[in-house]
């Protein structure tokens, strides 16, 4: 019974979602008539055009995202270790600056990234995007991690540092494999992310040869209104990542979302 | 020693990373609150100081006055019904059957879909014409509803766009909540009888009270930085109906073709400071907690 109802709450929740699935496969002649619940003449010409269009914004994405992640976890991951294990004078404030970093509104960094960059000459360009999109998750991947390693037993170290192996070593070999699971959830959530935004996109990148997918979708929002099944087509291709996380990596999903929030 | 030297080196990345992609931006948008920029002396400087002439307009503008009335009404009325809807169903998931786990699992898609994603799926629900809420109301006998076009209705249609995405966050958090009362603490008040509204009222929630609170005030500081669903469902429009502080800084710096960098940057300002409070409040609560 219970099971009954949970199945039609989540329809509910996920309606949204199947109608996008719906717009997307629905022809454009059927688009201004009265909406049908299901695709009674199923096409896939917006996907169609997805594949003519929007083929190098999902590249671009795909980089974007990619760069984020590995310039994320190389920033974070020793920070994170030197909190957790070396502790160092300090460490209490960062934590705080951490905390801070976080709640700073998007638009406000778009805004003095935006004047940096123009003084620096370097609107337009992918790693500039990659820059700004790492500090959606560079204080949330330190604060996760550090929260990983802080669980490696300090004995472990102990015993590599009476084996002779300096910081870096135990970094590397110890604390870093020990702690592959918060690593793994601060790596889904900058690729997330940095995939989904839109607002650095617009701020910074908007005249740029390479251009992301957010942007790929607001283009064909304002270009072209009459199209919805090429745009909903292409809001499905947006949607994969987000779906493969939630079927592939859910424990690592919820992680994410409790441990910023509430400490077990 | 060493290990401090090592403690520090380690860090040294982060650090300047926070000053580089924080504190310059950051300085860069203070600067730019209080200088009388045009495009020009953007591009090539020279702009003069002009102190908080910027703020002056800012405060003077009608525009402010609509902006913040409703930023704080978006954001309460996304609270209230993200916590209370999302508090139902983490109660409703609590109980476990079979199936639960990936129905809950299910129910976080909507927050883990790129924004553009949302907000462009519920630009077309609510699409005037042909959307499927307008065919709904017609079926049950209703008029049809200018959504995203009349100035009644755009800031209703991007909060309730809103509380969709915002449901699933308070669920799993409030999930996690509820699996750390003690299962005795529910027997114990079956035992005396009480009902299951009654156990709610009196054992559950006030047990779940600092989670609650934590919630609603990450939820705050999370949606008075909204921007992205609002902007691309109605621009903030018509005619600012669905301005909030967030799109108004952004139009005012990058929505027409005459960029106003200074007012923009002060709004954000502005913006900065309540969210900044709002964040002071969860950390201090959030310490509280631990020490408890």
């Amino acid at each position: 019974m219970r099971t009954a109802v949970g199945v039609l709450l989540t329809a509910l929740m996920l309606f949204p979602v199947y109608w996008m699935i719906n717009v997307s496969l629905t022809p454009l002649s059927d688009m201004r008539k009265a909406p049908s619940l299901i695709p009674v003449h199923p096409t896939t010409e917006g996907y169609e055009q997805v594949l003519r269009e929007q083929m190098p914004y999902l590249g671009t994405s795909l980089l974007v995202a990619l760069g984020t992640v590995v310039l994320t976890l190389a920033l974070a991951a020793p920070a994170a270790y030197s909190l957790a294990k070396l502790r160092p004078a300090g460490r209490r404030a960062l934590g705080f600056v951490l905390l801070v970093a976080q709640m700073i509104p998007g638009i406000i960094m778009a805004l003095g990234f935006y004047g940096v960059y123009v003084k620096l000459g370097v609107t337009n360009t992918v790693w500039g995007l990659v820059l700004a999109d790492s500090t959606i998750a560079v204080p949330f991947a330190v604060l996760i991690l550090t929260s990983f390693m802080a669980s490696v037993p300090d004995e472990v170290l102990q015993a590599a540092t009476i084996d002779g192996a300096g910081p870096w070593r135990s970094f590397v070999s110890v604390v870093l494999p020990a702690s592959r699971n918060g690593v793994v959830t601060a790596a889904l959530f900058s690729f997330l992310w940095a995939w989904s935004d839109f607002l650095f996109a617009a701020t910074l990148d908007s005249g740029g040869r390479l251009q992301p997918l957010t942007l790929g979708i607001y283009r064909y929002i304002g270009n072209n209104n009459q199209e919805w099944n090429s745009i909903m087509a292409t809001a499905v291709v947006a949607s994969v990542p987000a779906t493969v996380l939630i079927v592939v990596a859910q424990r690592y999903v919820a992680a994410g979302v409790t441990s910023g929030a509430v400490k077990d | 020693m060493r290990a401090r030297l090592a403690g520090w080196a380690f860090l040294v990345p982060l650090v300047a990373y926070l000053v580089g992609c924080y504190a310059y931006p950051l300085f860069t948008n203070v600067d730019l609150s209080i200088r009388g920029y045009t495009v020009r002396s953007f591009v090539h400087g020279g702009a003069p100081l002009v102190g908080f002439a910027n703020y002056a307009g800012v405060f003077g503008d009608p525009t402010f006055r609509t902006a913040l009335v409703n930023t704080v009404l978006f954001t309460l009325v996304s609270l209230f019904f993200q916590y209370t809807i999302g508090l139902a169903a983490a109660l409703f998931f609590a109980r476990g059957f079979r199936l639960s786990a990936t129905l809950r699992a299910l129910f976080l898609v909507p927050w883990l879909l790129p924004l553009i994603v949302s907000a462009s799926t519920w630009a077309w629900l609510l699409n005037s014409e042909s959307g499927l809420v307008n065919a709904a109301l017609k079926v049950v006998g209703l008029g049809p509803v200018n959504w995203l076009t009349s100035p009644d209705w755009s800031l209703v249609s991007v909060t309730i766009a809103n509380i969709w995405i915002g449901i699933p966050f308070n669920l799993v958090v409030l999930y996690s909540g509820l699996q750390n009362i003690p299962r005795e603490v529910h027997e114990a008040s079956a035992l005396d009888g009480a009902s299951g509204w009654q156990t709610f009222w009196h054992v559950t929630f006030p047990l779940l009270r600092p989670v609650s609170a934590i919630t609603l005030l990450l939820g705050l500081v999370y949606t008075l930085k909204v921007f992205d669903v609002i902007w691309i469902m109605t621009k903030g429009g018509p005619s600012g109906s669905s301005t909030t502080l967030a799109t108004w800084s952004y139009e005012l710096g990058f929505g027409n073709m005459l960029p106003r960098f200074g007012p923009s940057a002060a709004v954000g300002n502005v913006l900065i400071l309540i969210a900044v409070v709002a964040g002071l409040l969860y950390i201090r609560l959030q310490r509280r907690q631990e020490l408890a």
